[in-house]
C-alpha cells in the first residue's frame, strides 16, 4: 500500500549512510573541498601535482584544480617552505607539503621564526594563515634519517598548533578546520595510516564537516585506567582494551587529536574517573608528548585522583633501525600497552 | 675662485637656458643684464657687438618692475644697480642629470644614462632621506642611553637606496628587508614616532613594543627579519601570492652582501626564475657582513651576477636617482612578465653593523670618511640641486630644522609613553582565535591570550 511504501522510504533515509573510506582519501577529500571553497587556498609540494602525490594523497587535484593551485616544487624545502610562509602573508592560504615531517628539518627555522612567531611580533598586524601537512614518525622499513617523530618538537612552540589525526574523520575534520585556520598549523599525518579504511558517518561525508581543532575525544568509555594516545597508537590503544576487557579491565581510550593546545582538560576528567593514567605515543620518550601530560596531570586538580603514577608508553630511545625484527622492537606493541595497564593497576 | 665661476655660470646657464660652454661669466651677466643690472665697468666692446641678449625667459613681475625702462634691444648702462629677490619661479622646475651607467649581466639593456628630476621630487627625496639620516642618529644617541637595548642595526650611509626604491614603486607594491629596516619602515610609510617608540619597547610602538628593532610591519611592508636570508625565500612567496592574484603587483626583496651566500637564496632565484615570479631581489652590498669584507665572505663579489639565470643590473647606490632609475627599469621587467630581477646596490653604512660594533676594527677610519666626504647620499643630491638652482640652501636648512623638530618631538614620545601593559604579555600569539589560557612561569600562574 502507498502508506507502507512511504513508511519504508522514511525509514531507509534515516538510516545513516556510513562508508569506509581511507585515511588517504579523507585526506583527499578535505583538500578537494576546501580548494573548491576558497579559490585562495592552494597546495605546493614535491611531486604533489603531476605525480599524484608521494603517497597519493593529492591524487587527482592537479587534473581538477590546475597548475596555479597545485604546484610542483623543487627539492628546496627551506626554499619553498619560505615562499609558502610569504605567500601566506600576502592574503594566500597555502598548504606546504613536506614529504616527510624529516626533510622539514631543513626548513624548520620557516616554521618555527617566519611562521609561528609572526603574529606575536608584529603585535597581532601580520597573520600566517598556513598549514604545514605530511607524514610523520615511523613507516616501515625506512631507517633512522626516515622515521622520526616531530610531534614534541613543534609543540614545544607557542604561536603553532600541532593536530594528529587518527582514523579518517579525524584527518577530514581536522585538515579542514586547519586549512580554515587563520594561523600557522602542524598537521601531522602517518603513512601507516593512509590505506586503512574505517567507517565515516554520513555527517562526517558532508562538505562543511570540521572538528574543533584543541579537543581530545574519548574513543571507548571505560572505569578503570585512562589510555591517552596520538595518531596510530589511537588504534593500538583500542585493540590493547579490547584484549583487556576480556580480563574484566575497562580501559577509556582517549584519542588527543590536537597535540597543542592540548586539551587536558578531557584527560583530568578521564583521570578523576579511572584514577589511573597510561600514556602512548610512537615518540622518544625524553621531553615528549607523554612527558607533558604528566607534567601537566601533577600541576593540576587531576593529581590528587591518581592511585598510581602515570606510565608512559613510548618508542625506545634510539635512531630507527633498519631489520624488521629491530623495527618491530622499537615501538610500542599492544602486548607493551597490556604490560604497562597492568603494571599500572598493580595486577 | 674657478669652481665658484664654474658654479655661477652653471646656475646663469640655467636661467638663461642657454647650453653650459665655454663662455665667460661676465658675457653671460651681460646676457642678464636686462633685467638684472649690476654695478660693473663698461662691458667690453667685443661682447657688446657681437652679442644679442635673448629674450629673456619669463621672470618674476617683482624683477619686471624693478627693471623699468629696460628694453631688450639696449645695452644698459654702467652704474646702475638694482636688487630682485628671489622667489619660486627663479628655481628651475626640472633638470637632467647623468647618472652612472649600471653594469648589466645577461640583459642587453640597462636602465636609462640620464635621469629627471624634478625640484618638488628633489625636494621630497631629500626629505625622505634627512629624515631617516636624523632619525638613526636619534636611535644611536638613545641607545648610548641605554633607553634602547637588544640589537639596533643602523642604516645612516644607506638612504638613497630606501628613497629611491621607493620612488620608483608603488604604495600598492610590496616591500621585505633583513634587520637594517628603520629606514624602509618609515619609506614604506610608519611614521618616526612610531619607529622609535618600538625601539624603546613602549605600547605606542609600530608593533606595541612586542617586536622591537627588527620585527616592525606596516600594511604590504613585511619587516624588518632576524634570521639572515630568511625574508628572501619570503619575498619570494609575496610575489607567488602577486602573481596568483594577478593585481599586477609586485615584491622587492632585499638582503645584504652577507645573505647573498644563504643556501636558500638559491633556492629562492631557482624557483622564481622557473615561475617567473614578479619579485626584484636586491642585494645592498655595504662591503661588509658585520666584521667580514666581501672580499673575506664570497667566492665572487659581483653579487649582481650570483642570480646565474636571473638577469642583473649593478647601481651606484649612493645616488638616489640612479636607484630610482634602475629599481624602475627592474619594475617593469618584473611587471612585464619576464620573470625575476636582481639588483645589486653598492652602498655603505657608517655606523658599525649594530651598535655593539664600533665598526672600525675591520675598516679605517679614513675609510669611512672618505665615503662621508665624497660619496654622501644627502650631500649629493642637495649640491645637485643646488648647483642646478633648483632650491635655495635656506630652503634646504628649513627643512633641515623641521626635520630635527619632528625626530625631536618623536624621541620625546618615545621616552615618555609608557611600556605595554602587563595584560598584554600574552595576547596576539594567535589571529582570529577565541581567547586561551597561557601558562606563566609557575602552574599557578594562569594567564589569559586574545588575538
Amino acid at each position: 500500500s502507498p502508506l507502507f511504501h512511504k513508511f519504508l522510504k522514511e525509514a531507509l533515509n534515516k538510516v545513516p549512510k556510513d562508508k569506509c573510506v581511507t585515511v588517504r582519501d579523507a585526506l583527499n577529500q578535505a583538500m578537494d573541498e576546501e580548494l573548491e571553497r576558497d579559490e585562495r587556498v592552494f597546495l605546493l609540494g614535491e611531486e604533489v601535482a603531476q605525480y599524484d602525490g608521494a603517497y597519493k594523497v593529492s591524487r587527482g587535484l592537479w587534473k581538477k584544480y590546475g597548475d596555479k593551485r597545485i604546484i610542483d616544487t623543487p627539492i628546496s624545502e627551506m626554499g619553498f617552505a619560505g615562499i609558502a610562509v610569504g605567500a601566506a602573508m600576502a592574503g594566500l592560504r597555502p598548504i606546504c607539503e613536506f614529504m616527510t615531517f624529516n626533510f622539514s628539518m631543513q626548513a624548520i627555522d620557516q616554521v618555527i621564526n617566519s611562521a609561528a612567531k609572526t603574529c606575536y611580533m608584529s603585535a597581532g598586524l601580520q597573520a600566517v594563515p598556513i598549514v604545514f601537512r605530511g607524514p610523520n614518525g615511523a613507516s616501515a622499513g625506512v631507517a633512522a634519517q626516515h622515521s622520526q617523530c616531530f610531534a614534541a618538537w613543534y609543540a614545544h612552540c607557542p604561536g603553532l598548533k600541532v593536530v594528529s589525526p587518527w582514523n579518517s574523520e579525524d584527518a577530514k575534520g581536522l585538515l579542514k578546520s586547519s586549512i580554515r585556520d587563520d594561523n600557522p598549523v602542524v598537521f601531522l599525518e602517518n603513512e601507516l595510516l593512509y590505506g586503512v579504511p574505517f567507517e565515516m558517518s554520513e555527517e562526517a561525508q558532508s562538505k562543511d564537516f570540521t572538528i574543533p581543532i584543541g579537543k581530545a575525544k574519548v574513543e571507548r568509555a571505560g572505569s578503570h585506567i585512562t589510555l591517552v594516545s596520538h595518531s596510530r597508537y589511537v588504534g593500538h590503544c583500542l585493540d590493547a582494551a579490547a584484549v583487556l576487557a576480556k580480563e574484566g579491565i575497562e580501559c577509556e581510550v582517549i584519542n588527543l587529536r590536537t597535540i597543542r593546545p592540548m586539551d587536558v582538560e578531557s584527560i583530568e576528567a578521564s583521570v578523576m574517573k579511572t584514577n589511573h593514567l597510561v600514556t602512548v605515543e610512537g615518540g622518544w620518550p625524553q621531553f615528549g608528548v607523554g612527558a607533558e601530560i604528566c607534567a601537566r596531570i601533577m600541576e593540576g586538580s587531576a593529581f590528587n585522583y591518581l592511585d598510581s603514577p602515570v606510565t608512559r608508553v613510548t618508542g625506545v630511545d634510539i635512531p630507527m633501525p633498519y631489520a624488521k625484527i629491530l623495527e618491530d622492537h622499537s615501538l610500542p606493541q599492544i602486548k607493551d600497552i597490556i604490560f604497562s595497564v597492568k603494571k599500572t593497576l598493580n595486577v | 675662485m674657478k669652481t665658484m665661476l664654474a658654479i655661477i655660470s652653471n646656475a646663469l646657464c640655467r636661467m638663461t637656458g642657454r647650453n653650459a660652454g665655454a663662455q665667460t661669466v661676465s658675457e653671460l651677466l651681460i646676457g642678464l643684464s636686462e633685467y638684472v643690472t649690476l654695478t660693473s665697468p663698461s662691458p667690453p666692446a667685443s661682447a657688446q657687438t657681437q652679442r644679442q641678449p635673448p629674450k629673456p625667459p619669463p621672470v618674476s613681475t617683482r624683477a619686471a618692475q624693478l627693471v623699468s625702462g629696460q628694453t631688450t634691444d639696449q645695452p644698459v648702462g654702467p652704474g646702475a644697480r638694482v636688487v630682485v629677490s628671489r622667489s619660486f619661479a627663479d628655481f628651475t622646475p626640472q633638470a637632467t642629470f647623468d647618472i652612472k651607467k649600471c653594469d648589466l649581466h645577461r640583459l642587453e639593456e640597462g636602465p636609462p644614462l640620464k635621469a629627471e628630476l624634478t625640484r618638488d621630487q628633489g625636494l621630497q627625496y631629500y626629505r625622505t632621506m634627512q629624515t631617516v639620516r636624523r632619525m638613526e642618529l636619534k636611535a644611536d644617541q638613545l641607545y648610548k642611553q641605554k633607553i634602547i637595548r637588544g640589537f639596533c642595526h643602523l642604516y645612516d650611509g644607506q638612504e638613497a637606496c630606501a628613497a629611491g626604491i621607493e620612488a620608483s614603486i608603488n604604495p600598492t607594491d610590496h616591500l621585505i628587508t633583513a634587520y637594517r629596516a628603520h629606514g624602509y619602515t618609515y619609506t614604506r610609510g610608519v611614521s618616526i614616532k612610531e619607529i622609535l617608540a618600538e625601539l624603546t619597547g613602549r605600547k605606542g610602538g609600530v608593533a606595541k613594543g612586542k617586536g622591537g628593532s627588527m620585527h616592525m610591519y606596516a600594511p604590504h611592508f613585511y619587516g624588518g627579519n632576524g634570521i639572515v636570508g630568511a625574508q628572501v625565500p619570503l619575498g619570494a612567496g609575496i610575489a607567488l601570492a602577486c602573481q596568483y592574484q594577478g593585481n599586477n603587483q609586485l615584491c622587492v626583496t632585499l638582503y645584504g652582501d652577507g645573505a647573498a651566500n644563504q643556501g636558500q637564496l638559491f633556492e629562492s632565484f631557482n624557483m622564481a626564475a622557473l615561475w617567473k615570479l614578479p619579485c626584484i631581489f636586491i642585494c645592498e652590498n655595504n662591503k661588509y657582513g658585520m666584521g667580514t669584507s666581501v672580499e673575506r665572505a664570497s667566492a665572487s663579489i659581483d653579487y649582481y651576477k650570483r642570480g646565474d639565470f636571473i638577469p642583473g643590473i649593478r647601481v651606484d647606490g649612493m645616488d638616489v636617482l640612479c636607484v630610482r632609475e634602475a629599481t624602475k627599469f627592474a619594475a617593469d621587467h618584473c611587471r612585464s612578465g619576464k620573470g625575476p630581477i636582481v639588483m645589486e646596490l653598492q652602498t655603505y653604512r657608517y655606523h658599525g653593523h649594530s651598535m655593539s660594533d664600533p665598526g672600525v676594527s675591520y675598516r679605517t677610519r679614513e675609510e669611512i670618511q672618505e665615503v662621508r666626504t665624497k660619496s654622501d647620499p644627502i650631500s649629493m643630491l642637495k649640491e645637485r640641486m643646488l648647483s642646478n638652482n633648483m632650491a635655495s640652501v635656506e630652503e634646504f636648512k628649513e627643512i633641515d630644522v623641521d626635520i630635527r623638530k619632528q625626530v625631536e618631538e618623536a624621541a620625546q614620545f618615545a621616552t615618555s609613553d609608557p611600556e605595554p601593559p602587563l595584560e598584554d604579555l600574552c595576547n596576539h600569539i594567535f589571529y582570529n582565535n577565541p581567547p586561551l589560557e597561557v601558562r606563566g612561569t609557575n602552574p599557578w600562574s594562569k594567564l589569559k591570550s586574545v588575538s
